[in-house]
């Protein structure tokens, strides 16, 4: 089939960018669309021109690596899919394609599709673990954890940090990235001393960051490639309120802050 | 070189108790008095670092990708095992251990796989504490499944996600370790050399591939976690990103490196589709547990799957191997494949494939039970393929997935080089010719949480004081190579794309030194490859300059050293006159056509020194004593 892309190419950080179309006459159903690009970059670097830079590592939608706006969608218009595993048979002859990086402050290009994800590192750093150091465990199995929990704790879990849901945000919010993470640990007894300060902590790293703020548009969990449920921001924003209740509660039973 | 495996004397069962207690220890106070240096941020680098961190060393971490979450461990869809023993089902330390070693066809070193055995269990006791979300039973137990060929059912596992879940386990308490200070992380960066001064690691020299900036960094041990070298058959299973330049570069100066051929070629894998083929994509090995692998009886019958009646099927698996039917190990169920394929009967538009059938079990156990344990493998499988698994059966092929082979290290995970230290994929030590199922990730976080945090500290006792600067004569020639490097890769300006290259050596490497090998070919193969890495470097085309986030650049660098990788992977498997787990040479086979060890002449470690450019490499033997394993013909009749 015959495509036509528009490609956003900048050349650094602070270097302007713009649209570059290319025309592709032969793209064969069977390929990805990173293949695609593959077959593009190759005949580019043959004509001197550089290739299109975009991130991607595994190629089986669970690193999060890859990841750009196709047409307005983040992954694209395939559910539930990670660009890398999108392929070119869910497109029609003729079709003209717009490929922009993640859109969102807190994510800047670093060059043509590729942007820098490092605020979600940093969320991560300010409570999105259960503080035990190796060697301290008791036996896997002395806490039992209904099955229930586990299994909605791995839907949570399950989010590979591709950044697709703060790009589709309107508001650029990376509420559905955080709230997955404190869900996940919240749902499991493991996570349950740091619960309250965890919470309050990611929550408030995600507002130093340049990120938006959540007003439920619901866009994050439509192309989210794992389907991670809107369910948990409900979870985490329940977890935020009580722990502001029961910080006051507490600075009350110790006479005051001060 | 002089090779001593460093293998604690005493029974087996005790070694690493006696390693433990005879090791030296650095103080608690002192311990930040150290620098180490950690490169990669899988399992093994991510879990070394956090440990390390953790511990009170100072510890810099580098990862080429965006955020060490990403690291190629992510990928892991079936499980990790440990003898736990929960499914009282007859499992013990011994039985992992000895199924190990049996399973990598009595091509590892017993002593370092009893510990890896031992350790196992302390494994999942971690990852639990820190909330990864391991599949249960109803009553809240871990659940457990048989996996890849063993008897017992010790595999744990996160739906078909076990690997990004223990990463991301890893991965938390590292980000912890960095916001506390412990740890500093540098992520999209390189290491492009290592520096050895005195005979003993003193750093690395890395590139920044967002700015290209060049920098060096010293410190006291480096512990290099920079996982497998499959992608020198440019397709594999593994990420694209997946290189051996840190570990080539650290055999160049003076690492020996082990068992290069021994690589495992993964059975269920996507067929390839077409040219532009950029990675292949594993289906879990678990998937054999409920489907059942055939071809048609007759040569070309190209009848639908649904149109080939029972009679007219051959379930070769079940037939060859009645015992363990579809769950031979991998090695044999790659090798059964290729045999079907090569006799004319394979399946699919290539005719490279054989077919993975689930319609019996969902017959027995409904959809919705086979949902619930492969879901996302079916939809991930449909995606790719645009085929509905549930209704046709899927199609498979092997893949080359994993190497055991890598760079050879001791008992402490210490290579030839005095202060460098290898974990995970990226050293040898543990599957010998062949990787059981759910043992990679195993081996990563045994490596990083339990091993190499005692071990480290035994040669770092003694350098208390000592002080480590980047700004020697030793970083200076290492930093100006790098960039010589660099400058020369942006100056060819060919006709080729490095992907080109990469492509041919792949062609090569699998044509030559694949599932099936023998002695033309590979010398056919040592023969060719010379001349190709000349003219990748007389003819390659590489655009733009170091000077930033250039993708070719760094896809070109790693290329050059899968061609120099390449040919010694040949070498090796030239090498070893016998067949043994992933190394199958065609001359060395039984009447049945299995593959044929030869434990008298080949009963050794290969360990490879470099001898410098255009010079042949040294072959250094250590041999391996079996004295709890017996050794005999693997059957898995």
């Amino acid at each position: 089939m015959r495509l036509t892309l528009r490609v956003w190419r900048q050349a650094g950080p602070s270097a302007p960018g713009r649209l570059v179309t290319y025309e592709l006459p032969d793209v064969s159903e069977h390929m990805s669309f990173l293949e695609m690009l593959d077959v593009l970059n190759e005949r580019l670097t043959e004509k001197g021109e550089e290739p299109i830079a975009f991130d991607h590592d595994c190629r089986e939608g669970i690193c999060g690596t890859c990841g750009f706006m196709i047409s307005g969608i983040a992954h694209g218009k395939m559910p539930a899919t990670t660009v890398c595993q999108l392929h070119m048979r869910h497109f029609r002859d003729g079709e003209e394609l717009v490929l922009e990086p993640w859109r969102s402050k807190a994510f800047p290009v670093l060059r043509d599709l590729v942007v820098d994800r490092g605020a979600f590192d940093r969320i991560i750093q300010a409570g999105g673990y259960v503080a035990v150091n190796t060697g301290t465990a008791q036996d896997a199995n002395a806490i039992p954890v209904a099955k229930a929990d586990a299994d909605v704790a791995m839907d949570a879990a399950s989010c590979i940090g591709c950044g697709a849901c703060v790009a589709q945000c309107p508001n650029g919010a990376a509420q559905l990235f955080t709230a997955a993470k404190v869900s996940q640990l919240a749902l499991l007894p493991q996570g349950q001393p740091e619960r309250w300060q965890r919470v309050e902590r990611m929550v408030a790293q995600l507002e130093r960051e340049a990120f938006g703020s959540c007003t439920n548009y619901g866009e994050c969990e439509a192309v989210c490639p794992k389907g991670v449920s809107l369910d948990f921001i409900a979870m985490m924003n329940r977890d935020w309120l009580r722990n502001v209740f029961r910080v006051r509660r507490e600075s009350r039973a110790t006479g005051g802050a001060g | 070189m002089r090779l001593d495996a460093r293998i604690p004397a005493g029974p087996i069962e005790g070694k690493w108790e006696r390693c433990k207690f005879e090791m030296k220890l650095v103080n608690p106070a002192n311990k930040r008095r150290f620098k180490v240096l950690v490169v990669g941020s899988g399992l093994a680098g991510a879990s070394a670092a956090a440990s390390l961190g953790e511990l009170g060393y100072e510890v810099e971490c580098f990862c080429y990708q965006d955020s060490p979450r990403r690291a190629h461990s992510i990928s892991a869809q079936g499980g990790i095992n440990a003898a736990k023993n929960y499914q009282n089902d007859g499992d013990s330390v011994f039985r992992l251990f000895y199924d190990t070693v049996k399973g990598g066809d009595f091509r590892a070193r017993e002593a370092n796989v009893y510990r890896l055995a031992e350790v196992s269990g302390a494994i999942i006791d971690q990852c639990v504490a820190q909330g990864v979300p391991f599949a249960r039973e109803y009553g809240g137990l871990l659940a457990n499944r048989s996996f890849g060929g063993a008897q017992v059912s010790r595999t744990f596992y996160a739906r078909g996600q076990t690997g990004q879940q223990l990463l991301l386990g890893a991965y938390q308490a590292l980000e912890r370790q960095i916001a506390l200070g412990k740890v500093r992380m540098f992520t999209r960066t390189e290491m492009l050399d290592l520096v050895v001064e005195d005979g003993r690691a003193r750093g690395i020299v890395v590139r920044d591939l967002k700015t290209g900036e060049i920098r060096r960094h010293a410190g006291h041990a480096v512990v290099l976690a920079t996982g497998g070298y499959g992608n020198a058959f440019h397709l594999s299973t593994n990420a694209k990103g997946c290189n051996a330049t840190a570990i080539w570069r650290a055999h160049k100066r003076g690492a020996a490196f082990a068992n290069p051929c021994y690589t495992q070629i993964h059975p269920t894998c996507i067929p390839v589709s077409g040219d532009y083929q950029s990675k292949l994509t594993l289906m879990s090995e678990s998937l054999r547990n409920d489907g059942r692998i055939w071809v048609p009886l007759r040569k070309g019958d190209t009848r639908p799957a649904g149109e080939i009646p029972e009679a007219e099927r051959d379930y070769y698996l079940e037939r060859r191997y009645p015992a363990f039917g579809n769950l031979v190990p991998r090695d044999i169920a790659s090798r059964a494949a290729k045999q079907v394929c090569d006799e004319g009967r394979g399946v699919g538009p290539t005719g490279l494939g054989v077919y993975l059938d689930f319609s019996e079990s969902i017959g027995r156990l409904g959809r919705a039970a086979i949902e619930e344990r492969y879901g996302n493998l079916f939809e991930m499988y449909e995606r790719i393929t645009g085929e509905d698994p549930y209704s046709v059966p899927m199609r498979i092929f092997p893949a080359v997935h994993y190497t055991m082979g890598g760079l050879w290290v001791d008992y402490h995970l210490m290579s030839s080089v005095q202060g460098l230290y290898v974990l995970g994929e990226a050293n040898f030590s543990d599957h010998g010719a062949n990787r059981l199922g759910a043992s990679a990730l195993m081996q990563g976080l045994a490596d990083g949480y339990f091993v190499i945090p005692y071990t480290i500290g035994d040669d770092l006792a003694a350098r208390l004081g000592e002080k480590v600067s980047s700004d020697t004569p030793a970083f200076s020639e290492v930093e100006t190579g790098v960039r010589d490097r660099l400058r020369k890769l942006t100056s060819i300006r060919g006709k080729r794309t490095v992907d080109s290259f990469h492509r041919e050596l792949g062609q090569v490497m699998w044509a030559e030194c694949g599932m099936g090998r023998n002695a033309t070919g590979l010398r056919r193969a040592i023969e060719r490859l010379p001349g190709l890495r000349a003219e990748f470097w007389e003819n390659v085309n590489v655009l733009g300059s170091g000077d930033g986030l250039n993708q070719s650049l760094e896809k070109a660098g790693r290329v050059a050293d899968f061609l120099e990788l390449g040919e010694l992977i040949c070498r090796d498997a030239l090498h070893r006159e016998e067949s043994c787990g992933g190394h199958f040479r065609e001359e060395h086979q039984t009447p049945e056509g299995e593959a044929l060890r030869d434990d008298e002449h080949f009963r050794y470690v290969a360990a490879w020194e470099w001898a410098g450019e255009g010079r042949e490499p040294v072959l250094h033997k250590e041999p391996l004593e079996f004295e709890y394993v017996h050794l005999a013909q693997r059957s898995y009749k």
